[in-house]
């Protein structure tokens, strides 16, 4: 789909920041009441991040008064007003499906230690 | 017929692929791109001449030395150079033409509905329930290699033959097809691309007739 590539590149953001599974994220999202809109944060860690191109998605987990909550962000949504990376996040896979299953101090992820002189 | 929808626009191109785009409200739209145009008006159709009104289009490259003697001369008169496609778009204010005039993607706007005309995929010899969609027989209950089978295909001594034109196994594809009332996402008529919504006949790579709906949808011809 090269001929397609330019077309695509007009819906794709350039201000996506790097991040991945495992990272810690402050999303914030543009929401529409009636005729006025705000931004509404959602910070929780990536469990996952599929696709590519326009496709791409992200989805953000957290703890809501002990309630498991998951949402699902294309990455290049106009609806997302900005992302900031809080944490990295030290993880051994790419799909942190078994944090579903922990509670507490066991879901918590490592922060990852940047070698030095080396930033992701 | 033709008095109903007066003024149809036609323009031939390229079937590029499909992508999706962002629309103003952050939704995620398919999108069929067509590299549309540049067409050149071949011949104008009149009623006085022809019986009939209507613009003849040509577009597409094609080495001269390949057309046939009678159809060069057709482009001469049109004063073009020889096109690849020929196409005629049936339309009452064929008059406002003139041949030579070069049609662009412009001549279709965001928002409009559209035909897209154009040749399906093959899909060679396809049972009846890839082609007229039949549901086959059931997994169990005892149907033994017939899970994909039509079943009956009529009566026994009367009427002692099959009806012509009952469905069954066969060619599949690779036929003239239309997709009626496609919504126009946009135009880019620098580049000569026009964004379909939704998804038109053929593989890539093949050539479509985009042309002005000629059906209004049901919502606005029911007022």
């Amino acid at each position: 789909m090269q001929k397609l590539d330019v077309l695509d590149s007009a819906s794709l953001r350039t201000d996506v920041p790097a991040f991945g599974p495992g990272d810690t994220l402050k999303v914030h999202v543009r929401v529409v009441e009636g005729n006025r809109s705000r931004v509404q944060v959602f910070q929780g860690v990536v469990i996952r991040r599929q696709n590519g191109g326009v496709r791409e998605t992200f989805t953000v987990r957290k703890v809501s008064f002990g309630t498991g909550v998951e949402r699902t962000f294309p990455v290049h949504s106009p609806v997302i007003d900005k992302i900031e990376v809080v944490t990295r996040g030290d993880v051994r896979r790419a799909k942190l499906y078994y944090l579903r299953e922990l509670r507490g101090k066991k879901a918590k992820i490592k922060e990852k230690r940047e070698p030095a002189g080396s930033g992701r | 017929m033709a008095s109903q929808v007066p003024n149809v626009r036609g323009l031939l191109g390229e079937k590029l692929g499909m992508t999706q785009v962002w629309d103003d409200g952050g939704r995620l739209v398919p999108v069929t791109v067509v590299q549309a145009g540049p067409c050149v008006v071949t011949q104008v159709r009149s009623t006085e001449t022809d019986g009939y009104s209507a613009v003849q289009l040509g577009y597409g490259v094609i080495d001269p030395r390949k057309v046939i003697k009678p159809l060069s001369g057709h482009f001469a008169k049109a004063g073009t150079t020889p096109r690849r496609f020929l196409v005629e778009v049936r339309t009452e204010d064929a008059a406002e033409f003139a041949p030579g005039q070069e049609l662009t993607a412009d001549v279709f706007e965001a928002g409009q509905k559209v035909d897209v005309v154009g040749r399906s995929k093959g899909k060679g010899t396809a049972g009846v329930m890839k082609r007229h969609g039949f549901k086959g027989l059931g997994a169990g209950h005892g149907t033994q290699r017939k899970h994909r089978a039509p079943g009956s295909i009529g009566a026994c001594a009367t009427p002692a033959r099959v009806f012509p034109g009952l469905k069954m196994a066969g060619r599949m594809g690779n036929v003239r097809t239309t997709t009626q009332g496609l919504t126009v996402h946009a135009v880019d008529a620098e580049k000569g691309l026009i964004l379909i919504k939704g998804a038109v006949p053929g593989p890539r790579g093949s050539v479509v007739l985009v042309r002005t709906a000629s059906k209004t949808p049901a919502k606005a011809a029911g007022r």
